[in-house]
Order: structure tokens, then C-alpha cells, then sequence
């Protein structure tokens, strides 16, 4: 390890450093704004760090770690979502919480752990990097001790996220067993098939478990059972966390792994995503249609949009990552805005959950309601959203390879989806009732969540409208990759 | 520039008078009249400009502007004006100013966001006919639904919620199809010559395997006919028209089916020619279908505002034939029949605004006897329905006329049927005004008659129509030549339309 090699690893040094460093600030004196601070500037001088290593060719650093410039894109994008997170999450703890602080020392470990996700190329570092996220988010989802749904939600979650542990590391034995090595880069010619070469069957068995426990994190149907009662249970903050973060990480490790150029995913594992992205984009969007309750719709169409990433994946071609890396940010952006303003709107006892809760919202509160117009259109895909252009670029990407069955399924799926986004934005325009917000609509909104969640807003309009400087970045960074 | 600063008239505009009408509402009723008379005036302007003098050959635009956008797609915003836009156009921005102007009483809620949506609806629509970037059209196109939506969502009547969830889920499954098919057409276009891109001139000459291109036409036509509608695709369209605001209505049957018929005539025909000509007596059926379909439900119907929608669905089966009719009579007759019908049903829609102010319902049945007590709206709501269906002398003769005159040379029998349409119109026609406005008043109505305001709104709508339906000629005059280039890109053979 050398000089460059430490500057490199830099923004996962801050982020780990200043994760001690709140623990000790805690240890010494219980104080939110301290705590809030300290994170906060811990994650602005790892972004910054991420700019000295800018220039740097893709570094390798032992066996565990590749620092290119795709890992730093992510990275990036892993930092904004957590600062986001926090900005919103201050106040919301202030008012509902008592201890809030260490709710800051797990978020920054989570993140640490899916930054270690998507800088590994050896399948040990990425069992490091998955644990450490998951061990801080059963905490995390388990939070508010208060209540029993998040208890329950924690539990839920810890149970199935060690079962699919367990079945992952199984994987990984028998991959070790029959090839002897761990390393990534061994096992994209393997899942492409583009080789020809006849895979071992427990070489194939090891590899199908191991992407039983990515598709566990990701939430893909049919390992998706945990994610409704997990987004509806966690406080908001951490949905918003679990919904961008850990699946980004996830995302743009199996993106790493699976990214070959030319050729999309074939073979029995091309089938088998292929299977799981159709059977995502059309449970997520049926399931969808019966829930009432808004947390639990974003939780079913996050499933959804887990399947139009997955088209992109399995269609892969010059076109496939930079659309799945821009659907990933578009979502990102997208689903931060709507988990941020539901945080803002949640009262100190109950979190606005129930559609029926924005009834109106529209004529109490403009400017909540039109960034969630904004929001819910760009899950929908309407033009001039940054939801749009991501579909867009999926579609692209899938009929530059002739994908035409996962195309169709897109379609379909994505008018299903459609229906119930206009349900809340007729709730959010109907008549004004007196149900609704009673508690927060008398409450003044917290103004850094405000700015932040305007700010969102306005971001998705900009993706939506002028996304040529960022997909030009896009394209240069997943050009060094695979 | 003129073009961008067509649509940015309307945005700005529309924006404006969402904030003005927190403490104004009768100014940010101005605010919108004086945004889209503003573009009327300009299109006017350019209109006047391009038509007195002899045009070069060379050039296909009247205007044109074209920016960069995404160069990774080669999209660039490239709006483009010919005399078919142009004619669009106008009617877009004069059934606008009738939209606002009807629903000056009508609307008291919101009136801010109304005027807005209402507005940026029209920016969409303008968007779509001016987009010559296949890319820019799908986003105009698409844009245009949100507004929409809104205006029957938020301001319709009993069942809008339901109506405007259908509208919306049918376009935006449609317009899904026509994604696929449009992002498909780039990409076969980059195989074969290795440029990506979305401009329309570029792709016009596209070379494909006959099999995709009939794909790729099929994708495109779904969105087209579910706008226009086809007879399978429109079942949104008596819902979404009834439950609709005046001025919804107004903008749904004047303008967003003409979107459809112009994405016709603008897109299927010349980028698909082999296709189109091939499927052409399929889809020449489709139209005829959709006349006797629309027209005999029109008689049936008992709601003005259902019955006034089902003869959209009528007259638009005389566009889709006179469209893939495949010679230039027929394609000018359905541009004639666009506009005229965007008047004459506009028309009939202030009409039903009117009634429902004045009497609280659409049934046709509750009115009767209306000449006794309001003469001059009667004799209007006379008019319009001669107009509707098909009244020599009104402008949707000649669009009929004409549509018919050409499809008699392609095909007879269909032309026989056709006719039998027009027979229907008669008797839904006649219904319409023997219900409404003769017989005994049975319910005892008083009711004023035909205000100024009112009166500015019917009247120039008749003078159009009798305009179109006597001396057609400057119409088709700045429609010919883009035609022609249509005609010419799907039909690859000598005009027999100048004769005339």
C-alpha cells in the first residue's frame, strides 16, 4: 500500500473514521446538533475526497478492491443520498425520538458497508461490505423502540436478511469449491456465457445462490416478501436509506460483476434474470395496485423498478449500464424526494402513511404537493422528469439487443403502475377535507428538509430536461468497466 | 425562434396566471386570453407571410429552429412549421381562446391552476404539431396528458376521476407502444447507416425489412388511433369527453383527437410507405366501421355531451379513411374535416356548457321548446348540428365530400357504406336540434338568452364554418403543398389531385 493507494481508499477512511468519531462525541456528551454536524461534514470531506483520487486510473489495492472512476460515481451517489438522509432525518428524530444520535453512527456504517460494496472485486470483501450494512440496518429498521410495527419490521428483517446471509455464503462455498477462487472478474465470462464453456454444475448451483442473496437485497420478486413490511415498519428516514443506499450499493455491484461489453447476459443465469425482471416489473406493479397505504406502494414499486433495472442489466450492450447507472440516479433522486416529504409531513406520534392522509394536500400545502406531483411523476415515467429519460434510456438499451418480450412486459407493466401514481395525485388534488393532515398542518415545515426537498425537486426537473452533461459522465465512467 | 417562442408564450403565460389569480382571477382570466391571442396573432402573421408569395420548391418549411439537445442521441429540438402545422395551429389557438372565453362563468375553483392547465395543455398540443424530432414529439405528446388530466380530474363532472384514469391509462399505454416503436426505428436507422437519431427527415428514408417496418407501423398507429379514435380504441373517449369541463371538451374533441389524425398524416404515412399502402383497405375498413359505429351510438344516446362524443367518433372514421384513401383528394378532405369538425364539435360543446349553465343537466330528453325562450342560442345550436352532419354549405361537407369523392376512386363499396353514415348523421342531428330546441316547452323553461360574451364565442365559430364550407380554397391552398410531399413519400406516382 502506497501513497496513492491511501488516497484513493480516502472516502471510506473518512467515512469510517467519522463513524468512530461520532460514537466517541456521544460517549462524551449526548448532543443531536453535534451529532447531526459531525456526520454531516464527515460526508462532505469524503465527497471531497473522492475529487482528489480523481484522475486516477482504475487502482487495485490487494485482492479486495478496485478504485476506478465507476466506484467513484457511486460512491458519489451513495454520499449525496446519505447526507439527504440525515438533512431530512434531524428533525423528524428531534420530534419523535429521544436518543437520535446513534441513528446517525448506524447510518454512516451502512454506508460504509455498501461503499465497500461496490469497490470490491473479490467476493470476500463484498460478504464484508453486505454484513456490515445489514447489521446496522436491523438496528436502523428496529429504531423507533417505541413502536411495535418497527420492532416487528426489525425482527422480520433480521430473520430473512440472515437466512439469505447463510444461502449466499453457501453460494460462495461451493463457487470456492469447484473453482478454487473468489476473485469477480472469474465469474463474468461464467454468467454471460458468452465463452461457450459448459459451467460445473455445483459452480452454477454456487453462482444461482449467490444472486438468491443480491436479489434478497435488491427486492426482487420472488425473494421481495420482506420489502412492504420492512418499508412500512422502518421510520421513514430509514426507508428512504434502505430504498436508495443499500440497493445502489447492491446495484452497482452486480452491475460490476455482470458488465460485459457487447453482449447482453444469455444462458441459464440470462433466463433466470430475465424470469425474475418480468416477474418484478408485473407483481410489483399488481401488488401495488391493492395497498392503500403510500409507504407500502413505494415499497412495491421500488420492486417494480428493481425489474426495469434488471432489463437494462440483462440487455446489457454498450447501452446497458449507463441506462442502468441513470435509471439508478433517476430513482434515486426520485424516491429520496418522496420519502423526504413524507418525513416532513409526519406528525410527531404518527407518520402520514394512508392516501387518504393527502387528501387535499394541494390547497394546505403547495409546495409538499407539487414536489410530490413531481415525484410520483417521475416513478410514473412522464416527460420531462428524470424518471422519463431513464426509461427511455431502458428502452433504449433493450431494443439496441432486441429485448422485445421484457420490452412489452416494460410497457404493460409501467401503464399498471401508472394507475395507482394518478391515485395519489387525485388524492393529493381532491376537494379538501377534514380528514387529512390535521396535526402538521398547523406546523411551521422545518426549513433545511424544505430546501433539501426543493432542491430534489428541482434536480429531477434538471435530469429531466438536460441530462447530456451527466450521461456524457456516465458513459466515460462505465467505459472502464468490465 | 418564432416556433419556441410559440410554445414559451403559453408556459410563461400559463405560469402567470397561476400566481395572478391568487389575488386576481378576472385578470388572470386576461392573462390567458391575451397569452394564446398572442399566438394567434403570430401564426397569423406567419400565415399571411408564407402564403401571398410563390414559395420556393426547395424549401419545405415555412420556419424552422433546431438546437442541440442530447447529442449522445443525436436529439435535437427541431421544431418545424408547414402549411399543415400551420392550418393546426390555428385552430388550436382559436378553439384556445373559445376554451377560455366558455369557461369564463363556468369555472369559480382554482381558477389559477385551471387557466394553467389549460394553457400548458395548448403549449403540448402546439409542441406536437410542430415537432419534427421524433424524440420531441413523444414529449410533447405525452405532455399534453398531464394538463389534461387535471382539467378532468379536477373540474369535470360526477365521474371524472374514473373518466380521466381512463383517458390517461389508454394514451399512456398507446404512447408506451409508439415509444418502443420510435426508439426502434432510431436504432435500425443507426444499423443501416451508422448515425443515431431522432430527426424526422433522416428517418423518413429508413431502410427495413418489410416485416419490422409493418411492426413498427403498427406501434405507431396504436397511439394514433387511440387519439383519434379507431373504432376497438374508444371506449375512453364518451367518458372522458362528458365528464370534461366545457372547455375540456372543447380542447379533447377540437384538438387532442386531431393530434392523433395529424400523427397520421405527419408520421405513418410517409415513414412507413409500404406499410401503410398495404394495410390500407384493414384500416380504410377501421374508418368505416368507426362512422356507422359513432353515428348509429350517437342516436341512441339520451346525453347531449355522449351524443355530441359519439359523432367524434364518426367524423373521425372519415379521417382515418380519407387518410389511407392513399390519393390527395381524400387527404385534403380529411384535413377539411379535421378543422371543420374541431369547429363545428367545439361548437357543440360551448353549446352543452351553455344548456348545463343555464338548465343544470345534459338530457336531452329535460330540454324541449327552447326556441320560445332563447331564440339566438337556439338558432345557433341549429346551425352547429346542420354542420355536424354534413350540411352543404357548412365546412364539414366539404371535408366529407371530399373524402368520399376520393375514396370512391380506391374503393366503391366502402364509399357506398360511408354514405350510409352520413344518413345516421341526419337522424342524430336532427334529434339533437328537434329535441332540444322545437316542440312544446314542457318544462316551462324562462331562460336568458345568448350574452355578449357568448356571442363572441358563436359567432366567429359560424363564420368559420360557412367560411370553409363556401370558399375552402386559401385553406386548401396552404395545406397543398405539404400534403403533396406526404402523398409523394407514401405514394410514390404521379398526382391526380391538381385537376381540381
Amino acid at each position: 500500500m502506497n501513497v496513492a493507494d491511501f488516497v484513493a481508499l480516502l472516502p471510506l477512511i473518512t467515512i469510517s473514521v467519522t463513524a468512530v468519531v461520532v460514537m466517541i462525541a456521544i460517549a462524551i456528551r449526548r448532543n443531536h446538533k453535534v451529532a447531526i454536524a459531525i456526520s454531516l461534514i464527515g460526508v462532505a470531506a469524503s465527497l471531497m475526497s473522492l475529487s482528489l483520487a480523481a484522475s486516477n486510473a482504475p487502482l487495485q489495492i490487494t485482492d479486495f478492491f478496485i478504485l476506478d472512476s465507476y466506484s467513484r460515481l457511486y460512491m458519489a451517489i451513495l454520499l449525496g443520498a446519505t447526507g439527504v438522509v440525515f438533512l431530512f432525518a434531524y428533525d423528524y428524530l428531534k420530534r419523535r425520538q429521544e436518543r437520535p444520535e446513534e441513528f446517525y453512527l448506524l447510518v454512516l456504517l451502512a454506508t460504509a458497508g455498501a461503499m465497500v460494496l461496490l469497490v470490491s472485486r473479490n467476493f470476500a470483501s463484498f460478504f464484508l461490505g453486505l454484513e456490515l450494512l445489514s447489521v446496522a440496518l436491523y438496528s436502523l429498521i428496529a429504531y423507533v423502540r417505541t413502536q411495535s410495527t418497527s420492532i416487528e419490521a426489525g425482527i422480520k428483517y433480521l430473520v430473512l436478511a440472515a437466512s439469505s446471509s447463510s444461502v449466499l455464503l453457501f453460494g460462495l462455498a461451493l463457487i470456492y469449491a469447484d473453482s478454487g477462487s473468489m476473485e469477480l472478474s472469474q465469474f463474468a465470462t461464467a454468467m454471460t456465457g458468452i465463452s461457450g464453456s459448459t459451467n460445473t454444475i455445483p459452480l452454477l448451483i454456487g453462482l444461482m445462490l449467490v444472486l438468491t442473496g443480491i436479489g434478497f437485497k435488491l427486492a426482487v420478486v420472488p425473494f421481495q416478501l420482506w420489502t412492504p413490511d420492512v418499508y412500512e415498519g422502518a421510520p421513514l428516514p430509514v426507508t428512504a436509506f434502505i430504498a436508495t443506499v443499500s440497493k445502489a450499493g447492491m446495484f452497482a455491484f452486480l452491475l460490476r460483476w455482470f458488465h460485459v461489453h457487447g453482449v447482453g447476459i444469455a444462458g441459464t443465469p440470462g433466463l433466470v434474470l430475465t424470469l425474475i425482471a418480468i416477474a418484478s416489473m408485473l407483481t410489483g406493479n399488481l401488488l401495488a395496485l391493492l395497498q392503500t397505504n403510500v409507504k407500502r406502494i413505494l415499497a412495491y414499486s421500488s420492486i417494480a423498478h428493481m425489474g426495469y433495472f434488471l432489463v437494462a442489466l440483462v440487455a446489457g450492450g454498450p447501452l446497458g449500464a449507463p441506462a442502468a447507472t441513470y435509471y439508478l440516479i433517476a430513482y434515486a433522486t426520485t424516491v429520496l424526494g418522496a420519502f423526504g416529504l413524507m418525513t416532513i409531513l409526519a406528525g410527531s406520534r404518527d407518520e402520514a402513511t394512508s392516501i387518504d392522509d393527502y387528501r387535499g394536500l394541494l390547497w394546505k400545502r403547495p409546495l409538499v404537493a407539487s414536489a410530490f406531483t413531481i415525484t410520483l411523476l417521475s416513478l410514473a415515467g412522464i416527460p420531462l422528469t428524470a424518471g422519463f429519460l431513464g426509461k427511455f434510456y431502458v428502452v433504449a438499451a433493450g431494443a439496441s439487443q432486441s429485448r422485445w418480450i421484457l420490452l412489452f412486459t416494460l410497457v404493460i407493466s409501467s401503464t399498471i403502475g401508472l394507475f395507482y401514481y394518478l391515485r395519489i395525485i387525485v388524492a393529493l388534488y381532491s376537494q379538501q377535507t377534514d380528514s387529512g393532515l390535521v396535526e402538521s398542518s398547523a406546523r411551521p415545515l422545518p426549513l433545511p428538509a424544505t430546501l433539501v426537498l426543493t432542491a430534489l425537486a428541482a434536480l429531477i426537473l434538471l435530469l429531466g430536461v438536460y441530462p447530456a452533461p451527466l450521461w456524457d459522465a456516465i458513459i466515460a465512467v462505465t467505459r472502464d468497466l468490465g | 425562434m418564432i416556433l419556441v417562442s410559440l410554445i414559451l408564450i403559453l408556459l410563461t403565460s400559463g405560469i402567470a396566471s397561476w400566481i395572478v389569480a391568487r389575488r386576481h382571477e378576472t385578470s388572470a382570466r386576461w392573462i390567458a386570453v391575451a397569452g394564446v391571442g398572442a399566438d394567434f396573432l403570430i401564426t397569423i402573421g406567419v400565415w399571411i407571410a408564407n402564403t401571398g408569395r410563390a414559395q420556393p420548391v426547395t424549401r419545405r418549411w415555412f420556419e424552422e429552429c433546431n438546437f442541440n439537445w442530447i447529442s449522445q442521441f443525436g436529439i435535437r429540438f427541431h421544431l418545424a412549421l408547414d402549411g399543415l402545422s400551420l392550418a393546426l395551429l390555428l385552430l388550436t389557438y382559436f378553439l384556445g381562446i373559445v376554451a377560455i372565453l366558455s369557461s369564463w362563468t363556468e369555472i369559480r375553483q382554482r381558477v389559477g391552476f385551471f387557466h394553467f392547465n389549460l394553457l400548458w395543455v395548448l403549449a403540448g398540443i402546439t409542441g406536437v404539431f410542430l415537432a419534427a424530432d421524433l424524440f420531441v414529439f413523444y414529449l410533447f405528446w405525452e405532455l399534453m396528458l398531464v394538463p389534461m388530466y387535471f382539467l378532468i380530474g379536477i373540474w369535470g363532472h360526477e365521474r371524472r376521476i374514473y373518466a380521466a384514469t381512463k383517458f390517461f391509462l389508454f394514451t399512456q399505454l398507446s404512447g408506451l407502444l409508439m415509444l418502443v416503436a420510435i426508439i426502434s426505428l432510431a436504432v435500425i436507422h443507426q444499423r443501416t447507416t451508422g448515425i443515431f437519431t431522432f430527426d424526422y427527415e433522416q428517418l423518413l428514408n429508413t431502410t427495413m425489412s418489410p416485416r419490422s417496418a409493418r411492426l413498427l407501423m403498427l406501434g405507431f398507429f396504436v397511439a394514433f388511433a387511440v387519439k383519434l379514435p379507431a373504432f376497438p380504441f374508444h371506449t375512453w373517449l364518451p367518458d372522458a369527453h362528458t365528464e370534461a369541463p366545457t372547455a375540456g371538451s372543447v380542447i379533447l374533441a377540437g384538438l387532442l383527437l386531431k393530434t392523433g389524425a395529424y400523427g397520421l398524416v405527419r408520421f405513418v404515412l410517409p415513414l412507413f410507405p409500404g406499410p401503410s399502402r398495404e394495410l390500407a383497405p384493414l384500416m380504410m375498413t377501421v374508418g368505416v366501421i368507426g362512422i356507422l359505429y359513432g353515428a348509429v351510438l350517437a342516436v341512441a344516446q339520451t346525453d347531449l355531451k355522449r351524443l355530441v362524443a359519439y359523432t367524434s367518433v364518426s367524423h373521425m372514421g372519415f379521417v382515418l379513411l380519407g387518410i389511407f384513401a392513399g390519393n390527395e383528394i381524400a387527404l385534403e378532405g380529411a384535413v377539411i374535416q379535421m378543422i371543420s369538425h374541431g369547429i363545428s364539435t367545439g361548437a357543440l360543446f360551448v353549446l352543452a356548457g351553455l344548456l348545463q349553465e343555464r338548465i343544470h343537466t345534459r338530457e336531452i330528453s329535460e330540454m324541449g321548446g327552447l326556441w320560445e325562450t332563447m331564440p339566438a342560442l337556439s338558432g345557433a345550436g341549429l346551425v352547429f348540428a346542420m354542420a355536424s352532419l354534413g350540411l352543404p354549405g357548412l365546412g364539414d361537407f366539404v371535408g366529407e365530400f371530399l373524402v368520399l369523392l376520393g375514396t370512391y376512386r380506391v374503393n366503391v363499396s366502402l364509399t357506398v357504406v360511408a354514405t350510409l353514415g352520413l344518413l345516421a348523421a341526419t337522424l342524430y342531428g336532427l334529434r339533437f336540434a328537434q329535441g332540444a330546441f322545437h316542440g312544446p316547452n314542457l318544462h316551462h323553461w324562462r331562460l336568458p338568452d345568448m350574452r355578449l360574451r357568448e356571442w363572441t364565442i358563436l359567432g366567429p365559430m359560424i363564420l368559420c364554418l360557412l367560411w370553409i364550407g363556401l370558399y375552402p380554397q386559401p385553406v386548401l391552398n396552404t395545406l397543398r403543398r405539404s400534403l403533396a410531399t406526404v402523398q409523394q413519400a407514401a405514394l410514390p406516382q404521379p398526382l391526380s389531385g391538381d385537376k381540381r
